[in-house]
């Protein structure tokens, strides 16, 4: 947990990775082959060889903000990076790749539940544009900040999605040492722009199979729709979302592998939202594909919370599929 | 003057074949090799003193319009929009329609025949039609066809101070800072310049010319939102009219890659060329297809700031044109240092 | 009529999007006679290939997807009830009282239940029913119905083909079977004759969920010229946009087709006789087309469509004839494209 607590810990939006591939890279060292980046900015490491070529892909960046204008007042106006909940937003802090901290704040008399992007703005505390100027500048970028929290069965922290898909990669590639297939781990790029990097590295790995390492949601929750995965239920095994149906011999081979393994796993239909082998299984003349996903409630809010026996089955799960003889 | 020209060309969306002959006349001296692919980019090479790096320049040829989807009875036209048109900006617009170019009005009745409601809900393209003056539908089929294209019939002309009104400047502004750059002699790298079709689409072309050409790095040459009007607050204004070049930072479809980006700016200001950040977030142009192409390009987008960019009357500033124009010969000359 | 006793049988067969596999094998198995090889590929469509007479002919797919739309099994309650959720575009308004057939461990037969006229509010039935409010009944008790079905188990609509008078059929999944039949029809005509080009009958997946599956067939064939075949809204007494069903077909027009290629269409249909008529689209045909045109350096893309009453419901009508005419048109633009495909293609300046 130590790992997946540094790993939540760093901000890194949207299109500017490069402080969590950072990170990462040294997570893998020693345990993968060879560990490159493309011109994207994907991190790819790859172990074992011979058998199946498989890819495993988790996206590393997290939602954000981008700044683009200051006020004479100095107050900072800004886009989003990804799919910002603006109710739970109001009131957090955001850290600016260079440090600096400021509020996310709502424009006097607009309601919460109408409140458009553009009614929010950042104050970072400066007392006009001039101060402000040398802080932040159009272009610059930052991420929610929230203490990483602990108990005995779950986790809560922000960008959860998808810090814990890293991690549960990261983990099942030292458990698969002895793989022997090739095995690709993608860290991607920019999904929560559209799945932006994930197709490029699925490109040119080609690979013949693909699983997708992220979150989804649950029904578990007062009001939530109805949803079969819920908090506690294992890793989750997605059967379709709104980008994929997953190829049928990929749901087979995970609940196989889970079988044998003794995992606890639970059947995943995501209403809407995608994830990155929305675009994997469609490259080239098609890729198999799948995924596998962490629970999780409130995503893309500062306190994301899954629970830590799903999370070990994911990893379970998916040092298995790394490991499965074809 | 080659913006005028390629700003009254006939290109919409989809029909881009005016706007391609004239490019090809005026760069044909340049090139060392020029091709079109089937669904109509054009392709110009230069060879550079090195091939280990490809270069892609990309401006769209294609503009939004209109393409007819049926004539009625008595002889008017019933059109669906080709790309992206507010269809408010369209009552009463002149047109120009099909091969033959016949002129034409988009047509809706008199405000005196409308009815309250009628004048408070905005036109829908359902309700418009283009009127070529023709009594019978068999008398514009003489002139018309199913599935003809038209576009707006604006000249284009200087205007205030420094600055152009016109059609389509989006992208012909990019086609003609292109066909400009295409001049420069002793290019580091083999370059592309390619004029792309059906940008307005969903960014079309650009998806094959990228697979074709497979490009090491690209700049897409656009022209983009200037929301520096009445009534707007400073915050949204997206960039400034006469500001200077508007370099990407990230949109709907591409997040440009911060290092070329960055280093354009500050090459851009040691040249003395006014640049400035395109502040949104919306918006979109052909790096979101050239950048996830094949392995993945390294690419960033400069645009000639424009006003009422999608309707019959844009308005570029001739200094933020000229600016781009020196920023994307920055890109080709310097890319050894860029890339 | 073989087409017609093809098209039903294949219209009583299921493959909703995502899950093909037995259809695609079904539809494997009718293609074979008539071509040199038949594969399924990694996301599940069909291609069978008819091998040019020359070594590097250009090469041209003919689609039609095979998937139809359907349902998906989200969650078993507590009385033994399916929530569910859609598998392409369906109109809710047609899911009160159909009859499903539920794909667990084996098929069984649903209803998706309704409350009874009698229970209702007053002004309850002015409002049309949504997914929500919406549970297929199995007849099973919950422990039984858990140990049958899963979340993710998928539905299919339950309704038999019917044959109609002057030549109509209705059924389910007309869209698109009557474009596979349409291919087949193609595929026997083109099978004794030598073209000079490599052909290749692409039955094609998940066109319902998202254009994938022949997208990434015409990347692995390498397709140069791809004709699609699909159905377009025809005439009803409640839409007059359409096109008359029985008439003959549409042909699209606009950006997301090949000028050159609409060409060799109405060359084609002109030479046969077949009566085609315009279809415009400012940007998407909202067909396979849109995702093929792109692909790789380009395909010269082409689309013809059967007029289609009722589109996604399991009562679609269609008139034989057209079907007929598709197949008919489309094995003449084969050849055509075999013939003049090169104009298609890069030109040098």
């Amino acid at each position: 947990m130590e790992l997946l607590k540094k790993l939540c810990a760093v901000t890194a939006p949207s299109g500017n990775e490069a402080p969590i591939c950072a990170l990462i890279q040294e997570a893998l060292s020693g345990i993968a082959d060879e560990v490159y980046t493309d011109a994207m900015g994907n991190l790819i490491a790859k172990k074992g060889s011979g058998g199946k070529k498989i890819m495993f892909a988790a996206h590393m960046d997290e939602i954000g903000v981008l700044v683009t204008f200051i006020e004479e007042s100095g107050l900072v106006r800004f886009q989003n990076l990804g799919g910002l909940r603006l109710a739970t937003m109001l009131g957090q802090r955001v850290r600016f790749l260079n440090g600096t901290i400021g509020c996310v704040q709502l424009t006097g008399g607009v309601e919460i539940t109408k409140a458009k992007l553009t009614d929010f703005y950042i104050d970072i505390g400066a007392k006009d544009k001039a101060e402000a100027e040398k802080l932040v500048n159009i272009g610059d970028v930052a991420g929610f900040i929230a203490d990483f929290i602990q108990t005995e069965t779950a986790v809560m922290a922000k960008s959860l999605d998808n810090r814990v898909g890293c991690y549960v990669l990261l983990e099942a590639l030292k458990r698969a040492q002895d793989t022997e297939n090739e095995i690709y781990a993608v860290f991607t790029v920019q999904e929560e722009l559209g799945l932006r990097g994930a197709g490029v590295a699925a490109h040119a790995i080609n690979p013949d199979m693909a699983i997708a390492l992220d979150v989804t949601a649950t029904g578990d929750t007062p009001g939530a729709e109805t949803m079969h995965v819920k908090l506690g239920g294992g890793a989750a095994i997605k059967i379709k979302d709104g980008g994929i149906l997953s190829h049928p011999d990929v749901v087979a081979a995970m609940e196989q592998a889970a079988q044998k393994g003794d995992i606890l796993t639970q059947r995943e239909i995501l209403l809407s939202g995608r994830t990155d082998v929305g675009v994997i299984h469609l490259t080239r003349d098609g890729i198999p594909s799948g995924a596998i996903s962490v629970p999780m409630r409130y995503i893309h809010s500062p306190a994301e919370v899954a629970y830590k026996s799903d999370i070990e089955a994911c990893i379970a799960l998916t040092a298995k599929m790394m490991q499965k003889k074809s | 003057m080659m913006l005028k020209a390629l700003s009254e060309c006939f290109g919409p969306c989809g029909c881009e074949e005016e706007v391609r002959k004239f490019i090809i006349e005026k760069v044909r001296p340049y090139a060392d090799r020029m091709m079109v692919d089937m669904m109509g980019n054009l392709y110009v090479y230069k060879k550079g003193a090195s091939s280990e790096k490809v270069l892609m320049l990309a401006a769209h040829m294609d503009e939004v319009g209109f393409i007819v989807s049926d004539i009625t009875a008595d002889g008017y036209l019933k059109f669906k929009t080709v790309g992206g048109i507010d269809s408010r900006v369209l009552v009463s617009k002149n047109v120009v329609v099909g091969e033959k170019r016949v002129h034409g009005v988009i047509a809706l009745k008199a405000v005196h025949l409308q009815t309250a409601d009628e004048r408070k809900n905005a036109v829908r393209e359902s309700g418009l039609r283009i009127d070529i003056g023709a009594k019978t539908a068999d008398e514009a089929k003489q002139c018309v066809k199913i599935g003809d294209y038209a576009t707006f019939d604006t000249s284009c002309m200087p205007f205030g101070e420094g600055r152009r009104i016109g059609k389509a400047f989006d992208d012909r502004a990019g086609c003609a800072v292109l066909c400009d750059v295409v001049r420069e002699k002793d290019l580091p790298y083999d370059t592309y310049f390619c004029f792309t079709v059906q940008e307005e689409a969903g960014c079309r072309g650009a998806e094959i010319a990228a697979n074709r050409i497979c490009p090491t790095a690209a700049l897409v040459i656009e022209g983009t939102t200037c929301s520096d009007v009445s009534d707007v607050p400073a915050a949204m204004e997206v960039t400034t009219l006469g500001g200077g070049a508007a370099l990407s930072i990230a949109d709907r479809g591409a997040y440009s890659d911060k290092t070329l980006t960055q280093k354009l700016y500050a090459l851009a200001e040691e040249n003395g060329i006014a640049v400035q950040y395109k502040r949104t977030t919306m918006g979109g142009n052909d790096l979101r297809s050239i950048q996830r192409s094949g392995n993945g390009v390294i690419g960033a987008a400069v645009s000639v700031p424009t006003r009422y960019l999608h309707s019959p009357a844009s308005v570029i500033s001739e200094k933020d044109f000229e600016s781009v124009k020196e920023i994307a010969k920055l890109f080709v000359m310097q890319a050894e240092e860029l890339i | 009529m073989k087409l017609k006793s093809e098209l039903k049988k294949l219209s009583a067969s299921v493959g909703v999007s995502g899950f093909e596999q037995e259809l695609a094998k079904e539809i494997a198995a009718l293609f074979a006679p008539y071509v040199d090889e038949v594969r399924i590929d990694a996301l599940g469509s069909v291609i069978a290939h008819k091998r040019a007479e020359q070594p590097n002919a250009i090469k041209v797919m003919l689609d039609a997807h095979m998937d139809e739309i359907g349902l998906m099994v989200t969650e078993i309650d507590e009385k033994g009830f399916l929530k569910f959720t859609t598998v392409g575009g369906v109109d809710e308004r047609i899911l009160p009282s159909a009859l499903v057939t539920v794909h667990g461990k084996q098929k069984l037969t649903g209803v998706i239940g309704v409350k009874p006229p009698h229970l209702q509010a007053p002004g309850e039935d002015k409002q049309s029913y949504t997914i929500k409010d919406l549970a297929i009944d199995i007849g099973l008790a919950p422990e039984a119905a858990k140990d049958m079905v899963r979340p993710g188990d998928f539905v299919s609509f339950a309704q038999k083909p019917h044959t109609l008078k002057n030549g109509f059929m209705s059924g389910k999944c007309m869209d698109n079977r009557a474009g596979v039949v349409a291919v087949l029809e193609a595929a026997k005509a083109l099978s004794e004759e030598k073209i000079d080009a490599d052909v290749y009958y692409v039955l094609s997946v998940q066109e319902e969920f998202s254009l994938g599956g022949a997208k990434t067939a015409a990347y692995g064939i390498g397709a140069d010229v791809a004709l699609v075949i699909d159905v377009t809204h025809a005439k009803t007494h409640d839409n007059k946009d359409g096109f008359d069903a029985g008439a003959g077909l549409s042909y699209s027009i606009g950006p997301n087709v090949s000028p050159i290629a609409e060409k060799w269409i109405c060359k084609c249909a002109k030479k046969l006789d077949i009566p085609i008529f315009p279809e415009v689209d400012g940007g998407s045909t909202g067909t396979n087309a849109w995702s093929v045109q792109t692909v790789g350096t380009g395909v010269a893309t082409a689309v013809i469509s059967i007029p289609l009453k009722y589109m996604h419901t399991p009562t679609e009508v269609l008139n034989l004839e057209d079907v007929s005419r598709a197949g008919a048109l489309a094995a003449a633009f084969v050849k055509k494209a075999a013939k003049s495909g090169r104009e298609a293609q890069v030109i040098e300046l």
